[in-house]
């Protein structure tokens, strides 16, 4: 019974997006929904890493990279033109498993390329590929060093795209089709489509949401709680730091790259811009204002802030403003400005248990300190 | 449990507020135009290629600049130069007894700001034509989201492939990368030089600008000995052009902008590397020689002629435009103008002429109007548009320009 | 290849490396003594120089240059009591979203007051055009002048830690905080001084490097990330093994120019970067005790 309670903001949110249709529709500002849209698909990124950086506590500066390759890799796949292998026999199989596609393009081309399913699928796979490549030898990092780390992963992508002829190089790859999902539902950014894809974007966050909050609810999410306390705590506690660290890690990558690969079948084309130290940056201090450990409040911060951004609101200062978030809410309001009182507690079974755990942490701590102690007093001997 | 709900549904209710209310910057449309398209469902709506004109409505025309982040060097002087072009024209009484309304936009360089921005010209603003994007990445991006809504997309970037292929609603004022590459083949065939080596940034002007040069190469005799690649943000190019020395070359090529334009000048001559340095029509504006100092002395590179205005004979067919242009935006702003403004400048010209010409405020006939546009005097050069040239200038829009002592000047054998 | 060209990379390695060798001190020198990476490092060397070519149209160049540091020390001073004191028990992770900030705001704040324009100070001696020739290569005189103030930097630094009493107090707060604060060091003020020393030596060293690769707002950023590249490799606190590992750097780049396409050489720093983080953390010229401990 107490599980479904978590799933009522869920039902309270879908209600507040069909309102928000109605408003806009009513009040003649319709066309609010593709930066809407828009938003929403960024969102998926932030959610993602608020789960690696608010509940299992490790920071990220590279996550920008994984949201690339998956525009990336949707974009070159639905674009690359095989038209001269049609002959070919593996291209006619492939064209009747539907996994080769012939449409045409903006420039009355004929164009065969694979499928829009295909393309998705591959994007996740190797962005999970990726993050369990780059995870295994970076998750054991700490700190600065996994800023670092991350920062220069998310760099190396922003140069291969940058720098790459298959990724178009600075311009970017654009004129991609639009992907069908299912029946006449596609992912499409033109006019005729808006309310569609408005629909479409708002289920993929609210579908990230329940899986954030199955998450955050079940074992595995206490045990990140848990590592995020004090890691040497949990260790001692049996919990495999190591795994869950680099399980959330992933799983961040694979939402960011789904954010990736939607955004840039509805916007239609994709660029380097999107791979920048920049965007990353944005993304943490998303997390950051939405309150690290808060998953609806990162969520309705980055469509807010995003939002509000794309619409030029900022006009020059757009990066200023982030930078000042960032600083503003380390110095003020670490734990969010949507803070909601008690969040603590709710993840240990009970308060008692929750008070033995903070003692057990104290304990660790302590004894952490004095074996420091003692090997500083013996390498200065 | 219950607080924890009412404070998330609190803040879902606050983020929709935000949403809905003081995002509106612009003026609102004249309200029955407005009521009248959001009236059409969602799903039959098409993008209106009929935009009636009542009389003294305002003519909407959209512009998405750089106008601040990396590309500004662009951006900053086409957004100054529309609002100084729009000021003008409505003070001479409009375009057909309509004034202009220009909306300027910053995409900060960044393509999916354009995206977004484009989005909401088009749908929200309902503009009759966009000027800009000022780079290609941008232009490339948004090329889709115009044709598509029937919106003319006048750009200032410079890229071949915003025009080629040709989509209808599209056209580019800058001129050729081709051109510039012929007219510095030709300025060398003439000074006895086959062999070159060629240094380029890896950004969309540098890359384009590469291909260009190799493809154009072995029709005017030349050897292209090497061609090195280098990142936009590179501080030193001392070891690429090292590289370049080793192979023996009578001139080296430069194809990018700032600022490695005067840091390859100045590389150079400390290396030792004294052969004649060729740059692209990238080079427009006085600050990269003044950046570059002696360094700059003796670079050649072709250039619309707005440089060299006051020099020009006075029966040039450009003189009078450009010395116009020159001395209004010297005087305005108190900078130096450059041939990146004048780009802007042609696009709302090339927009202004179609309109008077097709007798109407309606998209697709302006658009026709505008493939019929021929001997447009522009900053970049003279205009003549087809449905097959979107772009309308040729060899002769640029001029062979020198650095001496610190200015511009005509180059002379 | 011949003689020169080698030396004519080396040279050019060694002077990029030099530039990168003082960020990595400057790093090192808040980190000893806060146990923070100031990822807005690479904006003091930008202000500097920034500063000083505004100056410089108004004061003669050795002026300006002073003036500039000066000013930029008294940025790093404000940034130090404004921000950075304020956080208490702060958390390594909000200590790094502070400095990210930082440096944003700062590169920002760059933007508006001086434009997106690339400028560059006058150079030392000389002009754009002359050059000196050293054992068969040619370079620029300022490029002796980087590497005389780079040797000068580190050596009257190693003085100053060495050998002065306020630079023994500033060893002693990185060596053990609690211990020198019972020693009578007023560790607070250590801590603004290393900000201080750190945003000067980054001025001088922004000025000096300024004629040679032009100075635009946002070159910040990408200075911080070799630089602490550096840091890491020679490991962090050791001011020394940064050097080295600048210089190694600097000619690992211009050598890599040598053989592959020049575009790659960015993307030789950040592999050395991650190669170095997953597989030797502590640093190319790290204890092994001393590495133990850091990985805890």
């Amino acid at each position: 019974m107490k599980r479904l309670r978590i799933y009522y903001p869920v039902l309270a949110a879908a209600i507040l997006i069909v309102l928000l249709h109605l408003v806009l529709a009513v009040t003649g500002k319709i066309y609010y929904m593709t930066q809407v849209t828009m938003s929403a698909y960024y969102a998926l990124v932030v959610i993602g890493l608020c789960l690696l950086m608010g509940y299992a506590g490790q920071i990220s500066l590279g996550h920008a990279g994984f949201f690339a390759i998956g525009g990336y890799t949707v974009a070159v796949l639905t674009t690359h033109n095989l038209s001269h292998y049609r002959a070919a026999s593996w291209a006619e199989s492939l064209r009747s498993l539907g996994m080769l596609v012939q449409w045409r393009n903006l420039y009355e081309q004929d164009v065969l390329s694979f499928s829009p399913w295909v393309a998705f699928l591959a994007a996740l796979l190797l962005a999970g590929v990726i993050a369990v490549m780059i995870g295994l030898p970076v998750i054991r990092l700490k700190g600065h060093y996994l800023a670092m780390a991350t920062l220069g992963f998310g760099l190396i992508i922003y140069r291969i795209v940058l720098g790459a002829k298959l990724f178009g190089q600075a311009d970017g790859i654009s004129n991609l089709p639009p992907f069908h999902l299912v029946g006449s539902l596609q992912v499409n950014g033109r006019a005729p489509f808006r309310v569609q894809n408005y629909y479409i974007a708002w289920v993929a966050v609210l579908a990230a949401m329940v899986l954030g909050l199955n998450l955050i609810h079940s074992r595995v999410g206490r045990a990140l709680r848990s590592i995020h306390q004090s890691e040497e705590a949990a260790h001692s506690l049996g919990i495999d730091t190591y795994r869950y660290k680099l399980a959330t890690f992933v799983l961040s990558a694979l939402l960011a790259a789904v954010g990736g690969a939607l955004l840039t079948h509805y916007n239609g084309s994709i660029g380097p811009s999107e791979a920048t130290v920049m965007k990353s940056v944005r993304y943490v201090a998303i997390v950051a204002v939405g309150g690290m450990a808060n998953l609806w409040g990162t969520m309705v911060m980055g469509v807010l802030l995003n939002f509000l951004s794309l619409r030029g609101v900022f006009g020059s200062y757009d990066d200023a403003v982030f930078g000042a978030i960032l600083i503003g809410v380390m110095l003020f309001a670490p734990q969010g400005l949507l803070r909601v009182p008690r969040l603590r507690a709710i993840f240990f079974v009970g308060r008692a248990s929750s008070l033995a755990v903070q003692k057990l942490v104290r304990a660790q701590r302590a004894a952490v300190l004095r074996t420091k102690a003692t090997c500083a007093r013996r390498s200065h001997g | 449990m219950r607080t924890r709900l009412a404070g998330i549904l609190g803040v879902l209710a606050v983020g929709c507020a935000v949403l809905l209310c003081g995002c509106e910057k612009e003026p609102e449309a004249p309200a029955p135009q407005q009521q009248a398209k959001d009236k059409t469902p969602p799903a039959a709506q098409k993008a209106p290629d009929a935009k009636p004109a009542a009389d003294a409505t305002p003519i909407k025309v959209g512009a998405i600049f750089a106008v601040t982040g990396g590309a500004s060097f662009l951006g900053a002087p086409e957004a100054k130069t529309a609002e100084m072009f729009v000021e003008k024209v409505n003070q001479a009484g409009g375009v057909q007894g309509h004034k202009i309304e220009l909306l300027v936009r910053d995409s900060g360089g960044k393509a999916e700001n354009a995206i977004s921005l484009a989005r909401q010209l088009i749908d929200e603003n309902k503009v009759l034509a966009i000027i800009g994007p000022s780079t290609s990445g941008e232009t490339l991006q948004i090329k889709s989201i115009c044709q598509e809504g029937k919106t003319i997309l006048l750009s200032c970037a410079a890229a071949e492939k915003i025009v080629n292929p040709i989509v209808s609603y599209v056209f580019k004022t800058p001129q050729k990368d081709s051109d510039a590459a012929r007219r510095i083949f030709q300025t060398m065939k003439d000074l006895n030089i086959t062999k070159v080596g060629v240094v380029i940034s890896n950004d969309g002007f540098g890359v384009a600008g590469g291909e260009e040069l190799a493809k154009l190469a072995p029709e005017y005799g030349m050897t292209i000995a090497g061609s090195e690649t280098y990142a936009t943000t590179d501080t030193d190019l001392t070891g690429v052009l090292t590289k370049i020395k080793g192979l023996d070359v009578q001139a080296v090529i430069n194809w990018s902008i700032v600022p490695a334009q005067s840091l390859v000048a100045k590389n150079m001559k400390q290396i030792g590397l004294d052969v004649p340095l060729f740059q692209s029509h990238g080079f427009g504006n006085i600050k990269y020689v003044q950046a570059g100092g002696e360094a700059a002395n003796g670079t050649i590179f072709p250039c619309g002629r707005l440089l060299v205005a006051n020099v020009l004979p006075d029966n040039h067919p450009q003189k009078k435009v450009l010395v116009e242009y020159k001395t209004d935006y010297e005087t305005r702003y108190k900078e130096d103008a450059s041939t990146f403004g004048g780009h802007a400048y042609d696009a709302l010209l090339l927009l202004v002429e179609a309109v008077e010409k097709a007798g109407s405020v309606e998209s697709a006939q302006v658009r026709d109007a505008l493939e019929t546009l021929q001997g447009v005097v522009g900053t970049g050069g003279i205009f003549n548009l087809s449905a097959q040239d979107h772009n309308g200038l040729d060899q002769n829009a640029f001029e062979m320009l020198t650095v001496k002592d610190g200015q511009f000047a005509v180059y002379q054998k | 290849m011949t003689f020169a060209l080698f030396v004519q990379y080396a040279l050019s390695g060694i002077t990029v490396g030099s530039v990168y060798a003082i960020v990595a001190i400057g790093f090192n020198i808040i980190y000893c003594t806060t146990g923070i990476i100031n990822f807005a490092q690479g904006e003091f060397l930008i202000v500097g120089a920034m500063t000083a070519i505004s100056l410089a149209q108004v004061a003669p160049l050795p002026v300006a240059i002073l003036g500039a540091v000066l000013i930029t020390t008294a940025l790093g001073a404000v940034v130090e009591l404004v921000f950075i004191r304020q956080v208490r028990n702060a958390s390594v992770l909000r200590l790094i979203i502070i400095t990210i900030g930082l440096s944003i705001l700062i590169r920002e704040a760059m933007l508006h007051v001086w434009d997106e324009q690339v400028r560059s100070l006058p150079y030392f001696t000389g002009t754009a055009v002359s050059t000196v020739t050293l054992l068969g290569a040619h370079i620029s005189p300022q490029v002796l002048w980087v590497l005389g103030v780079s040797a000068v930097i580190v050596t009257a630094l190693t003085l100053f830690f060495r050998y002065t009493t306020t630079g023994r107090a500033m060893r002693a707060c990185a060596d053990d905080r609690m211990a020198a604060r019972l020693c009578g060091v007023n560790d607070r003020w250590m801590v603004t001084l290393s900000f201080m020393l750190s945003a000067g030596i980054g001025a001088l060293a922004g000025c000096v490097v300024s004629p040679i690769t032009q100075t635009q707002y946002d070159m910040g950023a990408p200075l911080a990330i070799k630089g602490f590249t550096v840091a890491i490799l020679g490991g962090l606190g050791n001011s020394m093994a940064a050097v080295a590992a600048g210089l190694f750097l600097g000619l690992l780049e211009a050598f890599v120019v040598s053989v592959l396409p020049a575009s790659y050489k960015e993307v030789v720093a950040l592999v050395v970067l991650l190669l170095i983080l997953v597989f030797r953390p502590s640093g190319l010229f790290a204890r092994r005790e001393t590495s133990a401990l850091r990985a805890a």
